[in-house]
């Protein structure tokens, strides 16, 4: 399945993203959010190899936005509440594989082996550097053997 | 839950500022109906007729780049001198063409058309034979019914040997009617 001009993504994506950026941080913050995510989604379109999964693509990218500015929101220390962003679709599609992994290991997993992305368009989505996203990746992977293993 | 108009207009300005686009579109207003009217960095890359979006955005997508957005700005030069042209304001395109993606031979008959001028007609069998290619009338043929920017890369100047109007891929009353509007003259009567 090739992946489709940004335009038809785009439109099939963009009203759930929006409700749930909504429903995740309030009207104001979604809007930078949406922005954020679409960008993001933009920046790392040309690597895309299929045009499977886009949508827990997407919900990946807006999942990961809607944390980081949920961990800026809180006061210093305190955990951030990952479990109601597990809830969302964001990873729904692959949410079986790496449930109960870190969020940023999570979506570091997804991106690069659902849907081979370079570390480089990785670390772009998630707002990191290519060797972070790498080291997240790794480590999330690590974590998932560990599992296999207990 | 629908998206603002204003939050999408603002993403697509975003997007378009970030130098995030391969290919932006828009739908433009003639007296011939709706265009799809597409430009890329390097210029001006699809015109098609109707306001159909997906099948041009899909070919887009595959000779210049899957980032294909619908965006205003971008496409208001183009919008413009369209606009011109059919008003009978303007008789030469000074818009860059993005032949990028396109077959050697195809890209080779697209300069040549450039050069007949408005106002005028010529033929495939000249156009071939201008390409050094007397027998290439046919496939010369081919690539103007596959011109993707028609009426600025002008295929409609383009007749047959008795001056019958033979084909267009917009349909013969548009050709007509381009012709008319260039004051050619009932070209194919």
């Amino acid at each position: 399945m090739s992946v489709p001009p940004f335009e038809l993504f785009y439109r099939e994506h963009r009203e759930p993203v929006f409700a749930y950026l909504v429903r995740a941080l309030g009207r104001d913050a979604a809007e930078d959010a949406f922005q954020e995510t679409f960008l993001r989604a933009l920046r790392a379109y040309p690597r895309l190899e299929h045009g499977r999964h886009l949508r827990a693509w997407v919900f990946t990218i807006a999942g990961r936005i809607a944390l980081d500015e949920h961990r800026r929101r809180r006061p210093a220390g305190e955990a951030p509440e990952v479990a109601a962003f597990d809830a969302e679709p964001a990873y729904a599609e692959l949410a079986p594989f790496t449930e109960g992994l870190p969020p940023t290991e999570r979506a570091a997993v997804v991106l690069r082996y659902g849907y081979d992305l370079a570390y480089e368009d990785i670390g772009a989505v998630l707002g990191s550097s290519e060797e972070a996203a790498r080291q997240a990746a790794s480590s999330g992977v690590r974590r998932l053997r560990e599992r296999r293993l207990q | 839950m629908s998206v603002p108009a204003d939050l999408d207009r603002r993403f697509r300005e975003a997007a378009v500022a970030a130098g995030l686009v391969d290919v932006a579109y828009d739908l433009v207003d003639s007296p011939l109906g709706a265009l799809f009217v597409a430009v890329s960095e390097r210029g001006l890359c699809w015109i098609s007729f109707g306001d159909e979006e997906s099948e041009p955005s899909e070919t887009l997508a595959r000779r210049l780049g899957a980032r294909v957005l619908r965006a205003s700005r971008p496409v208001d030069p183009a919008r413009r001198e369209l606009s011109e042209y059919f008003e009978g304001r303007r008789r030469e395109f000074g818009l860059p063409v993005d032949l990028g993606g396109l077959p050697a031979f195809q890209r080779s008959v697209l300069a040549e058309l450039i050069r007949v001028p408005y106002g005028e007609v010529s033929t495939y069998g000249r156009l071939a034979a201008r390409l050094g290619k007397p027998r290439a009338a046919r496939a010369v043929g081919g690539a103007l019914n596959r011109n993707p920017v028609p009426i600025v890369v002008p295929c409609h100047r383009i007749v047959g040997a008795g001056g019958s109007l033979v084909g267009y891929a917009g349909g013969l009353e548009r050709k007509r009617a381009l012709l008319e509007l260039e004051a050619v003259g009932p070209a194919g009567a």
